[in-house]
C-alpha cells in the first residue's frame, strides 16, 4: 500500500491551501478529488473578498498562502468597497475568471514538489488506535497516511433540490462522497445538515444591459503584498433590481418553494437568502437589487447575485423574466439549493485537529462555515499544523486579538452556530487594529517561522516596519513654526493658522491634514519615501487614539488567554460551577481559559472558580 | 479580566461603626492613594517603608478636606494579596466613605468582586490550599445570587430603563454595522442626524438613572434634618411627635436640650435623620455653649432645616439670625403653638413666601402631616420622585453607568469629528458591554441577530 505523511480529501479552496502548505513544508502530500477537472472551482459567485473577507485574504498573503496570488492573475475586475470610511473597513473585492482561476490552481499544485494530485472519492477513514492510519476510497484504492485533513465542502451526503425535485449531488453535475460520513461517524465524529443556494445563471448575449446600471472596477489595485501582477482587466459588472411583478410571482406562487413546502428544512445562511425568503421575511420592500456578473472572458454565463432561488425551474423563469434587463434572458443553469453534512466544530481543537482523533484535521465548509475565503484559511492552519505536528514542531495558533484568522476559528470552538459561518468585520473586537493594510506586519513573522515565507518577503517587511518607526520619530521630532508661509500653507488646506510651533506629528492628527500634504509643504528634503510606509504612519498617527484604546483591551486579554485546560476534565466534578456552565463547559471542552470565558453561560465567577482549581491542582 | 488591576473595598462592614476601613489592593495602589491623601508630615506614601502607618488627610479633587485618615502601606510581596496594599482607615461615616471609594475609582482603581482580596492571596501562593474551598464557597456564592442580585436590585423601572438603553445601543450599533459590513446591499439605514439624536437621548437617560442614584444614596444614608429655633420654642416637642418616642427631654426650662439629639424616622420609606438641635444664643454654660457650636456645624451639614418660630412671643433677634444663617438653604419655617395666643408677627420679616409657613401646634399635634409631606416634597424634589421605582441601588452599577457615560459621550464626539462608523460603533460597543454587565449579560451575537431581523440581507 502507498504511504503518504499526508492526505487531503478535495481540492476545492480548503483542500488546496491545505495539501500546498503541507507539501512546501516537506510533507509527502497526497490530494485526492473526486474530480480532476473541478480544482478550486467557485460553485456560487465567482468573486473573491469583500468586507471581512479580504481581510481574511490579505492575512493569508501574508502568511504564505495561495489564493489572493492566484486571485490577483485572475481576476476580471477590482474594486475597494467602503472606500469613503476608515482603513479598517476598506476592503477589496474582486470578480474572477472562474475558469482561470480553477486552471491556474491545477497548475500550481500540479508543479508543487513532493504533491501528489489524484481523482478519488473516500469511503473510509482507517483509525489505528484513535490514530489516523489511512483512507480506502470507493473505486478500491488503500492509502496510508501519518496525517489526514478533510475538506469535502458540500459533498458528504449532498443532496441537490430544484423545487420538488432532489437528487443526490455534491455540485450540480458532480457525484457526492455518500459513504464518508458513515466512516466518520463511526469513529465519534458528530455531524449535521447545513442547507445553501445558488442562483440561476444567464445566457450574457439575452441580457439588455441598457437598461441596467454599469458598475466598473478599479485600476491598479490588488490583494497580494509580494508579488505585483501584471493583470489589469476591469469588466463592469450590471445593477438592476427586482420589482413588483417579481415579488407577485414569488408571493403567489411561494407553495412551490422548497422553503415553504418542507423539501427543505435544515439551516441555510442567513446572509444569503434566497429571493424567496426576501419576499416572505420583508414584504414591505418593493425592490431587491440584481447584481449581473459575467463568470469569465470565456463565458457568456452570467451570475445574477440577488436572484438566489431553488423554486421550480418555470418559476425560476419568470422570476428572471420579470426583472428588468431579463425580460428575455436565457437561463443556462438552473439555481438550486444543495444540502450537505458538516461537523460539529467544537469537536476540533485551535489547530484545527479532532479532539479525539489523532491527526485527523477539518477544515472548510465541513466545520459549519461558509465562503470560498474563510475556506481557504482553514484549509491552510489545517495543513500548516498537520505538518508541524510531524515535523515536530510547535503548534501555529492564530489568537483572535491579532488576526480575523483567529476570530474565525474561536467562533467555531466557543459560539453556538445555527448557520453557516461568514466572516464580517464585527466580528473582531480588535477591528481598528486587524486591517488589511498591515496583516503583513501583523503576521509575516509567523509565515516565516513556519517556514512558508521567504527571507527576502520577510526582509522587506521588517525594512518597512524599521521605515514607519522612521518616519514617525521624524515628525515627532519636527515643528512647523508659525509665520506668513505656514499660515498660507494651513489656508491653501483648509486647516486653521498655528500661533506657537507644533509638532508635525501633532499636525496631522488634525482630520484635514494628510500626510503627503505634511511631506510636500514641511519635509521637502526628505528623500522619496514608499507610499505603503507613509500610510501606515498616518494610520497609527491619526486614529492613535482609538487604537491605544484596543490595545489597552487586549491587554485584558492576555492575562487568562494563556492559562490552558487540560482537556480530560469533567467540569460536573468541578465544585463552585453553576450547572449551566458545567454543561457548556463539557461540551465546547474549551483549550484555554480565554476561550472558556467567551462561551456563553459561563460566567466571570466561573472563570475565578477554574483558575482556582487550576492553581490548587484540583483540575 | 486582569489580574493585577487594582481593586478597592470597605474591608470593615458597612454600617456606623466608628473606624471605616477602605482597602486597596494591586499595582497602583500606592500611586492612587497618593494622589488623594496628605500625610500630616508632607511625606509621599510611595516614599515610605512597607508597613508604615501615617496620619493625613484625605482630599478631593477641588482640594477639599473629605476627611481625616490613618494610612499603612503593605508593599507586595510581603501582604495579604502579595500585591501592594494600602488601608485608609477613616473616621466620617458611611457618606465620607462612600466618597473616598468614589475618588479612589476616578483614580483608576475598580470596586473589587466579593471574596477577590481572598482570591488574589490564593492565586499568588499567599495562602494555603486547603483554603481554596473557602474563597470557591465566596465566589460561589456570589455567582449564585448574582442574577439574583441583578434581579433585585434593579427596581421594575431602572431594570426597564437599562433593558431599554441596553436595546436602543444595539439597534444603533446594527444601523451603522450594516453601513460596513453590508455596504454592497441595498439597504435603508439610520441617517446620522437621526443616530446623533438617539444616541443623545442615551446620554440623557443614562445622566438621569446615575443622577437618580445619587438621589438614592441620600436616601439610603437617610436625610438630614436640623431641627432649629431658639430655646423652649417646641423642637423637641415635634421630634417627639414625628418619632412617637420621648427621646428628647422636653421641659419648658430653655437650654434643656445641651447636645445633639439624633432620631430616625421612616417617612414612608424614605429614612430621615433628625438631628434636635439646642437652642443657638449666647450663654455662659460652657456645657450650653459646646452645644451651640455643634448645633451650627449641624445646620451647615444638613439636608434640610427645619426652622420653629414661636407663635406665642415676638420675633426675637435669635429668631432673625436664624432665618438668616439658613437663608438660601432648603429649609422648612414651621409657626409653633398656634393653640396659644398670637404675639408673633411674622408678616414683618423678610420671608421670600409668607404662604409657606406653615402653622402647626406640637402639643395639640396639629398641622404635623404638613411638614411631613412638605419634608417628602423637599427631598424628593418637586417631580414625586418615586423613590421604589427609579431607584438603582448599587454602587457597582453606578460605576459601570458612569463608565458607560463617557464612552456615549465619546461616541458623539467621534461623529462630530467626523469619524467614519467603526470608531463611533468602537464607543458605543464599549458603553454596551458595560451596560450589559450591569444586567449579568453577555455580548455576543446579539447584533448580528439584530441586523438579520431587522434588515433584508442578501445579495
Amino acid at each position: 500500500m502507498k504511504k503518504f505523511d499526508l492526505i487531503v480529501v478535495g481540492a476545492g479552496h480548503a483542500g488546496c491551501e491545505a495539501a500546498l502548505s503541507a507539501a512546501r513544508l516537506g510533507l509527502k502530500t497526497l490530494l485526492l478529488t473526486i474530480n480532476l477537472e473541478k480544482i478550486a472551482l467557485m460553485p456560487c459567485n465567482p468573486s473573491i473578498g469583500g468586507v471581512g473577507k479580504s481581510q481574511l485574504i490579505a492575512e493569508l498573503d501574508a502568511l504564505g498562502g495561495e489564493m489572493s496570488k492566484i486571485a490577483d492573475e485572475t481576476f476580471i475586475q477590482m474594486k475597494t468597497l467602503n472606500m469613503s470610511k476608515g482603513p479598517a473597513v476598506q476592503s477589496k473585492r474582486a470578480q474572477i475568471d472562474k475558469k482561470e482561476y480553477e486552471i491556474l490552481m491545477k497548475k500550481i499544485i500540479t508543479y508543487t514538489k513532493n504533491l501528489i494530485l489524484r481523482q478519488g472519492t473516500v469511503k473510509k477513514v482507517l483509525i489505528n488506535d484513535s490514530k489516523v492510519s489511512g483512507i480506502e476510497t470507493e473505486e478500491g484504492s488503500s492509502f496510508l497516511c501519518q496525517s489526514l485533513v478533510i475538506t469535502t465542502g458540500t459533498f458528504l451526503r449532498g443532496r441537490i433540490i430544484i423545487g420538488d425535485k432532489e437528487y443526490a449531488a455534491g455540485r450540480m453535475g458532480e457525484y457526492p462522497s455518500a459513504r464518508l460520513t458513515a466512516s466518520l461517524n463511526e469513529i465519534g465524529i458528530k455531524t449535521d445538515r447545513y442547507q445553501t443556494a445558488t442562483p440561476p445563471r444567464v445566457d450574457k448575449r439575452t441580457i439588455d444591459f441598457s437598461k441596467m446600471k454599469e458598475q466598473p472596477g478599479e485600476n491598479d489595485i490588488y490583494f497580494s503584498f509580494w508579488k505585483k501582477s501584471k493583470n489589469k482587466s476591469n469588466i463592469s459588472s450590471f445593477l438592476t433590481y427586482t420589482n413588483k411583478k417579481t415579488h407577485e410571482v414569488i408571493a403567489s406562487n411561494i407553495s412551490k418553494s422548497p422553503i415553504k413546502s418542507g423539501i427543505i428544512n435544515t439551516h441555510g445562511p442567513r446572509h444569503c437568502p434566497s429571493i424567496d425568503r426576501k419576499v416572505i421575511n420583508f414584504p414591505e420592500k418593493v425592490r431587491h437589487p440584481v447584481f449581473v456578473e459575467p463568470e469569465g472572458r470565456n463565458t457568456n454565463e452570467a451570475y445574477l447575485q440577488g436572484l438566489t432561488t431553488s423554486m421550480p425551474i418555470e418559476f425560476q423563469k419568470m422570476i428572471v423574466n420579470s426583472v428588468a434587463g431579463l425580460e428575455n434572458a436565457r437561463i443556462i443553469r438552473p439555481g438550486y439549493a444543495v444540502e450537505y453534512d458538516y461537523i460539529y466544530p467544537n469537536q476540533l481543537n485551535l489547530t484545527l485537529e479532532s479532539k479525539n482523533i489523532e491527526n485527523l484535521y477539518f477544515a472548510g465548509q465541513i466545520n459549519g462555515t461558509s465562503g470560498y475565503e474563510e475556506a481557504a484559511v482553514q484549509g491552510f492552519v489545517a495543513g500548516v499544523n498537520a505538518a508541524l505536528k510531524l515535523l515536530k514542531k510547535p503548534p501555529f495558533m492564530l489568537k483572535r486579538e491579532e488576526s480575523y484568522i483567529g476570530v474565525l476559528i474561536d467562533d467555531l470552538l466557543t459560539k453556538e452556530l445555527v448557520e453557516p459561518y461568514r466572516m464580517y468585520t464585527s466580528r473582531a473586537e480588535q477591528r481598528l487594529l486587524l486591517r488589511a493594510d498591515n496583516a503583513d506586519i501583523r503576521l509575516a513573522k509567523y509565515g516565516h517561522s513556519i517556514g512558508l515565507l521567504s527571507h527576502r518577503e520577510y526582509k522587506k517587511v521588517l525594512n518597512k516596519i524599521k521605515s514607519i518607526e522612521n518616519i514617525t520619530n521624524l515628525l515627532k521630532s519636527k515643528f512647523v513654526k508659525p509665520g506668513e508661509e505656514a499660515g498660507k500653507i494651513f489656508n491653501y488646506l483648509g486647516s486653521s493658522d498655528i500661533e506657537a510651533p507644533v509638532k508635525l506629528y501633532d499636525l496631522l492628527k488634525r482630520p484635514e491634514i494628510k500626510i503627503i500634504d505634511i511631506m510636500q509643504y514641511f519635509l521637502l528634503n526628505e528623500n522619496k519615501i514608499d507610499s505603503e510606509v507613509l500610510k501606515q504612519a498616518e494610520i497609527n498617527i491619526k486614529y492613535e487614539g482609538y487604537i491605544l484604546k484596543q490595545l489597552e483591551e487586549n491587554k485584558k486579554y492576555s492575562t487568562i488567554e494563556g492559562i490552558s485546560l487540560p482537556s480530560e476534565i469533567d467540569y460536573h466534578n468541578v465544585s463552585g460551577l453553576t450547572f449551566s456552565a458545567q454543561e457548556k463547559l463539557n461540551y465546547f471542552k474549551p483549550e484555554t481559559l480565554g476561550q472558556a470565558s467567551r462561551i456563553a453561560g459561563v460566567s466571570p465567577a466561573d472563570i475565578s472558580i477554574l483558575m482556582i482549581n487550576l492553581k490548587s491542582r484540583k483540575i | 479580566m486582569s489580574e493585577n488591576d487594582t481593586i478597592v473595598a470597605l474591608a470593615t462592614k458597612a454600617g456606623n461603626s466608628a473606624i471605616n476601613i477602605i482597602k486597596l489592593s494591586g499595582n497602583k495602589s500606592i500611586e492612587i492613594t497618593d494622589k488623594i491623601f496628605k500625610s500630616a508630615n508632607k511625606k509621599k506614601i510611595s516614599k515610605l517603608n512597607t508597613y508604615n502607618i501615617v496620619y493625613g488627610k484625605v482630599y478631593d479633587d477641588k482640594n477639599e478636606v473629605i476627611d481625616e485618615a490613618i494610612v499603612s502601606v503593605m508593599k507586595g510581596p510581603k501582604s495579604y494579596t502579595r500585591e501592594d496594599v494600602v488601608e485608609i482607615n477613616c473616621h466620617g461615616g458611611i457618606a465620607s466613605v462612600n466618597k473616598i471609594i468614589d475618588i479612589i475609582l476616578q483614580k483608576g482603581a475598580r470596586l473589587a468582586e466579593p471574596g477577590e482580596f481572598t482570591k488574589r492571596a490564593f492565586l499568588n501562593g499567599r495562602i494555603d490550599l486547603s483554603q481554596a474551598e473557602a474563597v470557591i464557597e465566596i465566589i460561589n456564592a456570589k455567582n449564585i445570587t448574582s442574577l439574583k442580585i441583578a434581579a433585585n436590585n434593579l427596581t421594575g423601572n431602572s431594570r426597564k430603563a437599562i433593558k431599554n438603553i441596553r436595546e436602543q445601543i444595539v439597534n444603533i450599533i446594527s444601523e451603522l454595522e450594516v453601513k460596513i459590513d453590508f455596504i454592497e446591499e441595498d439597504l435603508e439605514t439610520m441617517p446620522i442626524k437621526k443616530i446623533i439624536k438617539e444616541i443623545q437621548s442615551i446620554e440623557k437617560k443614562i445622566i438621569e438613572l446615575i443622577d437618580n442614584e445619587k438621589k438614592s444614596e441620600i436616601i439610603k444614608e437617610g436625610i438630614k434634618i436640623a431641627i432649629v429655633g431658639k430655646p423652649n420654642v417646641g423642637k423637641s416637642s415635634l421630634l417627639n411627635i414625628m418619632t412617637g418616642k420621648e427621646k428628647s427631654i422636653v421641659t419648658h426650662i430653655p437650654g434643656t436640650t445641651r447636645d445633639v439629639v439624633e432620631e430616625t424616622l421612616n417617612l414612608d420609606g424614605v429614612p430621615v435623620i433628625f438631628k434636635d438641635t439646642a437652642g443657638i444664643r449666647t450663654s455662659k454654660n460652657i456645657i450650653e455653649q459646646l452645644g451651640v457650636k455643634k448645633s451650627r456645624e449641624e445646620i451647615e451639614n444638613a439636608d434640610i432645616i427645619i426652622l420653629i418660630l414661636d407663635n406665642s412671643k415676638k420675633i426675637s433677634d435669635e429668631d432673625r439670625e436664624l432665618l438668616k444663617i439658613t437663608d438660601g438653604m432648603k429649609r422648612i419655617i414651621l409657626l409653633n403653638k398656634i393653640d396659644l395666643k398670637n404675639k408673633a408677627d411674622i408678616e414683618k420679616l423678610d420671608i421670600d413666601n409668607l404662604k409657606r409657613v406653615i402653622k402647626i401646634s406640637a402639643k395639640e399635634k396639629i398641622g404635623i402631616n404638613k411638614v411631613i409631606k412638605e419634608i417628602k416634597k423637599i427631598a424628593l424634589g418637586e417631580d414625586e420622585f418615586l423613590y421604589e421605582e427609579k431607584v438603582i441601588v448599587n454602587k457597582r452599577q453606578r460605576v459601570l453607568l458612569e463608565n458607560a457615560l463617557v464612552d456615549i459621550e465619546n461616541a458623539i464626539k467621534t461623529i462630530k469629528m467626523n469619524y467614519s462608523e467603526e470608531f463611533i460603533i468602537t464607543d458605543l460597543k464599549s458603553a454596551n458591554s458595560k451596560i450589559a454587565e450591569i444586567t449579568g449579560e453577555k455580548t455576543g451575537e446579539e447584533i448580528l441577530n439584530k441586523i438579520f431581523s431587522k434588515f433584508c440581507i442578501g445579495k
